[in-house]
């Protein structure tokens, strides 16, 4: 485990100094390609705010008002018939929506119901193999100003619902 | 996304409505804007800083010789793009970011690619299906290792905290294959 957080730790800077390396050798202007590349940075940004600023109101906006809640309470029964872990429920629901949320909702299930409890392991493999799939939706794109997205979005949330119901799955097979 | 944002406008009103927490829903406006910022502001950064070093690998032609085996990859799944087109680079990279699970790169180098992908269609607001496979990948989050998950499970005093890479490697690769397969399903049947 440690060799492969020692290489993990290893990548971004020994690819930063290869990539400066190889431009030297190449006698490229290491210096002036990274300020004309990094110059476009800001541009993409601006694109991209409006669109954060959208999702990142609503998203908020969804759980103060108690609607995530609502949502929850929806999906427990169906949860319990199969003999899933309700916690299991709440981390199902904010990966999707938020990063952040999710990484604390996480946290909590884990303190509260202990690291190797299945609900934990569940939540373990959501975490690691679904995304936040509507920060991404909105930063994609709004960096290239797409408005019509066809049928993207049904894909995307039908693809999170099977994501999730294959980590439980796969979860129990390995655990129980 | 319009039918998306008006669905979690509206039920998020009358919610706080039906449950008396219109003050709650303000107060979460603001909140919401605020993280926009936030989020925006830590992208200025790391966005600009992996377009620099991508233009210094760009110009020193080291981004033609970087990973051939995900190049036939990326190639067999976007069979319309042109295989000398910049946009099958960045798609490999972004991909690239993911499996190992950089995410402050993954994010730049995926805007990138979506930008290559638009000089394809330069014309028109409508998305095209090559950005929907490439957006459809990303959100399945290929990962190799979970390290933000592993960490959070070992400080909590787990027996075994890699007991979970497996499944989970098994999980995200599931998961991206059915995604694909439900996203070529629409295409067929839509069409």
């Amino acid at each position: 485990m440690r060799m492969v957080s020692l290489i993990s730790q290893l990548m971004i800077p020994l690819f930063i100094l290869f990539a400066i390396l190889y431009g030297c050798a190449r006698k490229v202007r290491v210096y002036d390609s990274f300020i004309a590349g990094a110059k476009e940075g800001p541009g993409v940004v601006i694109r991209i705010f409006p669109y954060l600023l959208a999702i990142f109101v609503a998203v908020k906006a969804f759980q103060a008002s108690g609607a995530f809640e609502f949502a929850q309470e929806l999906f427990r029964g169906i949860l319990e018939f199969f003999g899933v872990p309700i916690d299991v429920v709440s981390i199902a629901l904010t990966k999707p929506l938020s990063g952040s949320a999710s990484l604390g909702v996480f946290t909590n299930i884990v303190k509260t119901t202990g690291p190797d409890s299945l609900a934990s392991r569940m939540s373990a493999v959501i975490m690691g193999s679904a995304e936040t799939t509507f920060y991404v939706l909105a930063v994609y794109l709004g960096a290239v100003g797409i408005k019509r997205t066809r049928y993207l979005v049904p894909v995307c949330v039908l693809a999170d619902l099977v994501g999730i119901i294959i980590a439980i799955v796969i979860v129990k097979l390995f655990f129980i | 996304m319009n039918t998306v944002w008006i669905l979690l406008i509206v039920v998020s009103v009358l919610f706080s409505i039906l449950n008396g927490r219109l003050d709650e829903f303000t107060k979460s406006i603001f909140e919401g804007t605020k993280s926009a910022v936030e989020v925006s502001l830590f992208l200025l950064g790391i966005v600009s800083l992996w377009l620099g070093i991508t233009r210094i690998i760009e110009d020193s032609g080291l981004i033609h010789r970087l990973s051939g085996f995900f190049q036939y990859f990326v190639r067999r799944l976007f069979k319309n793009i042109p295989p000398e087109h910049p946009a099958i680079t960045s798609i490999t990279l972004n991909f690239l970011a993911n499996l190992f699970g950089l995410g402050n790169a993954a994010t730049p180098l995926g805007i990138k690619a979506m930008q290559d992908l638009k000089t394809l269609h330069p014309e028109g607001e409508t998305i095209s299906f090559e950005m929907m496979v490439f957006i459809v990948v990303n959100t399945a989050s290929i990962q190799l290792i979970p390290f933000t998950v592993i960490g959070i499970l070992s400080e909590f005093g787990s027996g075994d905290p890699s007991a979970i890479v497996l499944p989970t490697l098994l999980a995200t690769f599931l998961s991206a294959g059915f995604a694909l397969g439900i996203l070529f399903l629409f295409r067929r049947v839509l069409r």
